[in-house]
């Protein structure tokens, strides 16, 4: 069973911003991180994700409030201390030049060892498993600066994962990476939670991947509250769109993404069935369109065995049928 | 599978070649300087047998006795001044270079030169028109006169440097500030040589020329202590210097505490660069070079192996920059800051044109 590892009570983040009041950030939060569990922190840019992120790992004091990992107040533990609770992974790349993915990941273990730093059989073995945990120890002996982004952002996981702290924290882990990369360390951090039972706490600007991953989500308003559930629930209750409401884009919760706000054309419907009825959908709804179920014969497109029908012509490609549809509202005689 | 052994296979040989590099960068670099160490002793404005070396060395009698003097009295002390310099310096420049995370740091980015020729400059171009009661006091200091200046100068630079380093955040601020600091005093230095006469602006440009031959048997020991002390420091900081490979940021969730670490390794460098600078003159670019060409040597940035092959490899170069300054054979000595970087600039220069190393080691 999970077991809470991090409580927040009363936490009130922000900065003091010269000799007046403080900027206060997010105020009154009451949170609790569970063993075993990946929680993605999301909100739009500047509703306070790095700040909270900070203030819990400790790197930032809190304006009210305390964090407090196994009853003791991580704010007032020392930092040795500290670093046998919480490790993390950042979003630049570490300049890390001319150490090796191994002993980068070795570096993990200096809150564990000696003045010299001298590693024990015991802390090899922890390198190794942490390598093998992430699937980078083919990497172990390039230097890191040879390794794409993905598989550093990999080294640097086994690194936090070679510390062995109850928590990790990542901040934007997969900021830089393209979407197969994301995809794949978004289910390696999903796995290591499970696996090791290790409270993993991740901020993101990917909501789809954050929605389909997360066991939770913290969710910043970006009015200084934070809402914490399950992806889900978070999206039948509206908070979802909410929080992410736009002029150009809005959340779409049937279809768990985010659709452009575009100016509307008309209406149209779509007779088919399948994939491809699916794309042309999300063709006609790019083009600025709104897809009914029911409208009158001229209004309907028709997908057909080796293409679209509409208005007796024969479409070839969904590019063309745009156009077609877009020269035909541009000018209705 | 057989992909999966293969790679494995190929990893575990690559890991055995690297700790076997470290192993045979040492040797090699034991016996280097061992060797050279001999030639300084050997080779000079008068050729001594090696033969000749040994027996002086071993206390015995040697075939003409000048030659017992000339290796005793004269190289032995300037080639163990040359030795812990190079050393000094090379240990410096990795430490800083690893605290700005920046390849053109040398141990001397913190004014700690500057701070020590003022010292200097103080001495040898104020005194003329202060009065003679100042001049008698540095009849009193004797040949120390030089040193004790410089380590003042150099130490007043550190108490500032340090006191900025305990205030700021940024490691970026303490090194614009010590660039700044840096350049403020060697605009004092330019006034005092603008009013100087021709004999001592002589005097002081001649100590920034460099020169490993000042220092004295009895000074040597007060050498050798700062500069012990200095390398004793860098080594027990190995851990928060390999913590800092990855940023400030990661050092601190490994549980190091940075304000003490930055201390630490401030500290550590300027009484390395600081003792050099006070014996010895300013002296370029070995602190900036060696480090790199250590990296280039051993492959890894990772301070266990880097301090000790920056030390040897720090101390081989000084020795040979001494050994060619000295124009074996020939009664002239050539200014030591022109040899190193005469001949060690382009050498670095092509070196590091060649390996992608130095990019990687700084990439950021």
């Amino acid at each position: 069973m999970s077991q809470i590892v991090l409580t927040a009570e009363r936490l009130s983040v922000g900065y003091w911003a010269g000799r007046g009041a403080p900027a206060v950030v997010l105020r009154d939060l009451n949170l609790t991180l569970h063993s075993g569990a990946l929680v993605c922190l999301i909100g739009q840019n500047g509703a306070g994700k790095s700040t909270l992120m900070r203030t819990l790992a400790a790197v930032q004091r809190p304006l009210a409030g305390t964090v407090r990992i196994g009853g003791e107040d991580v704010h007032q533990l020392p930092i040795k201390r500290r670093a046998r609770l919480i490790s993390i992974v950042l979003t630049e790349r570490a300049q890390t030049g001319l150490l090796s993915a191994r002993e980068v990941t070795a570096l993990g273990r200096l809150p564990h060892t000696d003045w010299t730093g001298r590693l024990s059989e015991a802390d090899r073995a922890i390198v190794d498993w942490a390598l093998q945990a992430v699937g980078a120890q083919v990497l172990a002996a390039r230097p890191i600066s040879e390794l794409s982004d993905g598989e550093r952002q990999k080294v640097m996981i086994a690194r936090a994962l070679a510390q062995e702290t109850p928590l990790i924290f990542l901040d934007e882990p997969t900021a830089f990476l393209d979407l197969p990369c994301r995809v794949e360390i978004m289910a390696l951090l999903r796995r290591l939670a499970h696996c090791t039972g290790r409270a993993i706490l991740l901020s993101t600007h990917d909501l789809e991947l954050a929605l389909r991953s997360a066991d939770r989500i913290w969710l910043l308003d970006g009015d200084g509250a934070l809402q914490a559930g399950a992806p889900e629930d978070l999206v039948l209750s509206g908070a979802f769109a909410r929080a992410f409401a736009s002029e150009s884009a809005a959340f779409d919760a049937s279809s768990g993404t985010f659709k452009l706000c575009t100016e509307v054309r008309g209406a149209l419907a779509v007779q088919g069935e399948g994939l491809r009825a699916l794309w042309t959908r999300r063709a006609l709804e790019r083009a600025g369109f709104v897809v009914r179920q029911q409208m009158p014969a001229p209004f309907c497109v028709q997908v057909t065995q080796d293409g679209w029908q509409w208005r007796a012509t024969h479409y070839s490609s969904l590019e063309a049928l745009v156009e077609a549809l877009l020269n035909a509202n541009a000018d209705p005689a | 599978m057989a992909t999966r052994s293969e790679a494995q296979a190929w990893q575990s040989a690559r890991l055995a070649l690297r700790l076997g590099r470290r192993s045979i960068v040492f040797t090699a670099l034991l016996i280097a300087v061992c060797g050279m160490f001999c030639l300084a002793l050997a080779v000079g404005s008068v050729s001594v047998p090696l033969e000749d070396v040994l027996r002086a060395l071993l206390g015995q009698a040697t075939s003409r006795p000048a030659y017992a003097t000339i290796v005793t009295q004269f190289r032995m002390p300037r080639a163990l001044t040359a030795l812990l310099a190079g050393a000094a310096l090379a240990v410096g420049g990795v430490q800083m270079q690893t605290l700005f995370c920046n390849p053109l740091t040398d141990p001397f980015v913190l004014g700690v030169s500057a701070g020590a020729s003022l010292g200097v400059a103080l001495v040898v171009l104020a005194v003329g028109t202060t009065g003679a009661s100042i001049l008698a006091g540095i009849g009193l200091l004797g040949d120390f006169s030089m040193a004790a200046a410089a380590s003042l100068g150099a130490a007043v630079m550190l108490l500032i440097v340090l006191s900025f380093a305990q205030r700021t955040q940024s490691i970026l601020t303490l090194l614009i500030v010590g660039l700044m600091l840096g350049y403020a005093v060697s605009a004092l230095v330019s006034l005092l040589l603008y009013f100087s006469i021709p004999e001592r602006i002589q005097a002081y440009i001649n100590w920034t020329f460099g020169s490993f031959g000042g220092v004295t048997w009895r000074q040597l020991p007060i050498l050798a202590l700062l500069i012990g002390v200095g390398l004793a420091l860098s080594l027990a900081l190995v851990k928060p210097l390999n913590a800092l490979l990855l940023g400030e940021a990661y050092a601190q969730s490994m549980g190091i505490n940075l304000r003490r670490a930055r201390l630490g390794i401030i500290l550590s460098t300027a009484l390395l660069a600081g003792a050099v600078t006070a014996f010895c003159g300013p002296i370029g670019f070995l602190g900036i070079a060696v480090p790199h060409l250590s990296r280039i040597l051993l492959r890894t940035a990772d301070h266990c192996a880097l301090l000790p092959t920056a030390m040897l490899l720090g101390a081989l170069v000084a020795m040979l920059a001494d050994l060619i300054a000295q124009v074996p054979g020939r009664q002239i000595i050539l200014p030591l800051n022109a040899i190193t970087a005469l001949i060690g600039a382009p050498v670095v220069a092509l070196i590091v044109m060649r390996q992608r190393s130095l990019r990687d080691a700084f990439s950021a």
